[in-house]
């Protein structure tokens, strides 16, 4: 039997900046038992296993939480109505099927690829106004610059949110995406904090959804709020809050890290970055790479429902199971050389957007928008150079990435 | 030309068996000649599509020519069939007359597709889905908008072609002689559901019913003629009642041969008249008949496209192997087929099941995943637009777990025993064991 505290120092924050050797301890035991009892699961055929597996759910977001109020009509009536109703409606990351599915379908339908195609050149577009932006420094901060501005521009524009909004939801969201971190969801403190930022997003999401209503615009939110008709069932309102709420989220705390990581990997294999630069046609297989390596989301919680055989463990009926998908990424017993960052390897089928029915939705939109953000900093950014390696880390462990990422640089071309 | 060389590995067969069997014989080190015989002119290519995006006119025939995963080397004989093979002398005889000699022969000579066996097969704008010039011609006829449409036989390959007619907007009758489409696959109750699904596509579904012979005008059909007497009008007709093993070739050969395939043991050597095997000689694909673990070894031909391409390349490392070193063939069949908006998937062999349980999803949706029992074993899942769990369901399948498998799955319903509702065996005059009826995918 491993060492069952392991997991608890992958979210220790001071192993934020190298957790990769404490995931090749937990892969000694491929599905491993913490003090807990959570289950933590680390391989790649086990992780493989497990994404297919119909016991795994995903409801397992534990339930809101209201503090009390003094007012029993409130205490004792309105508050748990309310939090079994946002209970039943939570975002489809947090769902199963039925539901899940028939969510998913609906957001896909707006999601298109003609939509992620079109943002082709708006991100272009973007990404070199933010450039333009740092003439005349001699130091970029990657994050504030350009990793989390652009993700944020692009989500606002396809959903159809307001950017004049933005400093609003800013804080929302890196709320509501502790919501992904397991210290923050069982802390009690933490629970409220995230009910009390879903309540307040929520009011501002119907307030917007009813303005699509009364307008609608060529946008997902105005798509996803139209209502039914010719025989298509309309999302139910809270359900499309939800929704909205997520693919809001989503769009602000992932991407950021895939820019940042990505960048950071760049200027710790400059050889790497040099290629790219002379060579941009090498994007999409370096980018591949980057998700294996060093992906932005690094694992989610799942829960049992049933008894599961996996790696010859059983996780019984109830358990909390974390699916560690970023040291799934770097097994050695499916990737030669995993701790290796090389864009040329073959047969890269790594975990870098999860995998499964929960696959991420914006997958194609994130490949996008690294693609053209890294191959133009390649280019554009003369003689960059880290400026502290390792660079200070958000608070996350499973949405893992820089907070900032100073980059010296001799100019801008 | 050297004047004596070896005479190396003939493969008869340049379907996707033939094909794999072949690439898998390079792969594993295989130097020496390689002839390939077909009696297609055609360079191999992939089946399932023909009965979809063939007929759907998405995909030109000649597109689905299947891509070769390895440089071959090989000679290849195409549009000239093997018509007798003489194991005394080991050579193959073609068509033409010309003989092959071999040292090892690889026999994937697959199927045919059963023609209209009654009165009025020789009427224009009957026929049948099988090769892709079936699939051109059948293509060509439908792109003239015939009125009414009949499919006679609602298999994987009657119901995937009603399937393409009605969304080519066409008139479709279904005709079988069983209660439900799939009925002998996937039993009454999941093939109930299909029928739900076809009817609210608009096929005019005729289940209990048998045709009895056709009839024409100016030389085109025009009417079928069921046993009572009644008549159903049609305008062109597509028979799709199964195949049968393309083993004529070997009647003179002394081996167990006949319309239901070519036994071979579990290491997919063929087996003589005698009950002996002869070294030189493999088969694989839709031809092979062999002793299936999951039934019990009874011998059996799997004609879904995942086991061509398994067992072609499991006789291909036979082949090469020392006869010590030859491990038996073992496979889980699959097949897939898309119809009618639904993705449909199955693993196992549904075949003997006495019970049947919905396991995720329901039936009602027409989204759900159902598992079949066996005497209290799971022997086969089955999926509709739910494919993606069951790998897991396969898994328990093959490992012969306790029915029902897997419980405590999201979207699991309250679990009810079903009978699977198969029909009642039809006897089989051309074939020597059973045989999964016209599957494929």
């Amino acid at each position: 039997m491993g060492d069952d505290t392991l997991f608890a120092q992958v979210l220790d924050p001071r192993n934020r900046p190298d957790p990769y050797p404490l995931y090749g301890r937990l892969r000694e035991t491929p599905v491993s038992r913490q003090a807990d009892g959570s289950f933590v699961v680390s391989t790649h055929a086990a992780v493989r296993s497990l994404i297919f597996d119909p016991r795994l759910s995903s409801e397992d977001l534990p339930p809101s939480r209201r503090p009390p109020t003094g007012n029993p009509l409130r205490d004792w009536i309105l508050n748990p109505i309310r939090n079994r109703v946002v209970n039943a409606h939570r975002p489809l990351i947090f769902r199963d099927p039925p539901d899940h599915d028939t969510l998913r379908d609906f957001v896909m339908k707006e999601f298109t690829i003609a939509r992620v195609r079109e943002s082709h050149a708006k991100v272009a577009r973007l990404v070199d106004t933010l450039i333009d932006a740092c003439r005349g420094r001699d130091t970029v901060c990657l994050v504030d610059d350009l990793s989390y501005p652009l993700p944020v521009a692009v989500i606002c524009e396809l959903l159809g949110v307001p950017e004049a909004d933005e400093a609003q939801f800013h804080a929302w969201a890196i709320r509501l995406a502790t919501a992904l971190e397991p210290d923050a969801r069982h802390d009690e403190a933490g629970r409220r904090e995230i009910t009390a930022t879903f309540d307040a997003i929520s009011d501002y999401m119907r307030r917007l959804i009813r303005e699509k209503r009364r307008r609608p615009a060529d946008d997902m939110l105005s798509g996803l709020a139209a209502r039914g008709g010719q025989g298509r069932p309309a999302m139910g309102d809270i359900d499309l809050i939800s929704t909205a709420i997520l693919l809001l989220v989503a769009g602000h705390e992932t991407t950021v890290n895939l820019i940042t990581n990505g960048m950071l990997t760049l200027l710790r294999h400059p050889d790497e970055l040099e290629r790219l630069k002379v060579d941009p046609a090498r994007a999409p297989r370096v980018i591949e790479e980057m998700l294996r390596y060093e992906p932005p989301v690094h694992f989610r919680t799942r829960k049992a429902l049933g008894a599961i055989d996996v790696a010859g463990v059983t996780i019984p009926a109830g358990s909390p199971v974390i699916l560690l998908f970023a040291s799934a990424s770097r097994d050695p017993a499916r990737f030669a050389d995993a701790d290796r960052f090389d864009p040329d390897r073959r047969d890269n089928q790594h975990f870098g957007f999860g995998g499964g029915l929960h696959y991420c939705a914006g997958a194609p939109l994130a490949r996008i928008e690294a693609e053209i953000a890294l191959v133009t900093l390649c280019r554009r950014l003369v003689a960059p150079r880290l400026l502290d390696d390792p660079p200070p880390y958000r608070p996350g462990a499973s949405l893992r990435g820089p907070k900032n990422l100073g980059i010296t640089i001799a100019g801008i071309t | 030309m050297i004047g004596v060389q070896r005479p190396g590995i003939v493969v008869v067969g340049a379907s996707l068996a033939g094909l794999r069997g072949a690439e898998a014989l390079r792969d594993g080190g295989y130097d020496g000649p390689l002839t390939i015989v077909g009696d297609e002119p055609h360079r191999p290519y992939d089946r399932p599509p023909l009965s979809k995006h063939v007929l759907a006119g998405e995909l030109a025939p000649e597109a689905t020519e299947l891509p070769q995963l390895r440089s071959l080397r090989a000679r290849w004989r195409l549009g000239q069939p093997a018509v007798a093979l003489d194991r005394e002398r080991r050579v193959v005889r073609l068509a033409d007359g010309a003989t092959l000699p071999y040292e090892t022969l690889l026999i994937a000579t697959g199927a045919r597709a059963r023609t209209w066996p009654g009165e009025g097969a020789d009427l224009a704008g009957i026929f049948t889905i099988r090769t892709v010039e079936d699939a051109r011609s059948l293509r060509n006829a439908l792109a003239q908008r015939p009125g009414r449409v009949l499919v006679v036989g609602a298999g994987l390959i009657g119901c995937e072609a009603a399937s393409c007619c009605r969304d080519l907007g066409l008139d479709v009758t279904l005709v079988d002689p069983n209660p439900t489409p799939l009925a002998r696959l996937l039993g009454t109750v999941i093939g109930g559901t299909l029928a739900g699904r076809m009817r609210d596509a608009g096929v005019d579904i005729r289940m209990n019913t048998k045709i009895h012979s056709f009839s024409g005008e100016k030389g085109g059909v025009r009417r079928a003629h069921l046993p009572g007497g009644a008549t159903i009008a049609t305008d062109l007709v597509i028979v799709a009642l199964g195949a049968t093993r393309e083993t004529g070739w070997l009647a003179a050969a002394g081996l167990r041969a006949d319309a239901g395939g070519l036994t071979c043991d579990a290491a997919c050597r063929a087996m003589t008249l005698a009950g002996e095997l002869d070294p030189a000689i493999y088969a694989a694909g839709d031809v092979a008949r062999w002793p299936n673990p999951l039934t019990g070894n009874r011998p059996m031909t799997v004609e879904h496209w995942g086991n061509a391409v398994d067992q072609a390349r499991h006789a291909a490392a036979n082949m090469l192997a020392r006869p010590s070193e030859q491990p038996p063939y073992g496979h889980l069949p699959a097949f897939w087929s898309s119809q009618f908006g639904l993705n449909i998937k199955l693993v196992g062999l549904t075949e003997g099941a006495d019970a049947l349980a919905v396991v995720q999803g329901a039936r009602a949706s027409q989204r759900f995943l159902a598992v079949y029992g066996r005497a209290g074993r799971s022997v086969a899942a089955v999926s509709f637009d739910q494919a993606r769990w069951l790998p897991a369901y396969a898994e328990a399948v093959a490992a012969g777990s306790a029915f029902p498998p897997i419980l405590g799955a999201t979207d699991q319903p309250r679990i009810e025993w079903l009978e699977p509702g198969f029909p009642v065996p039809r006897r089989s005059t051309d074939q020597a064991a059973p045989t999964l009826e016209a599957a494929h995918g």
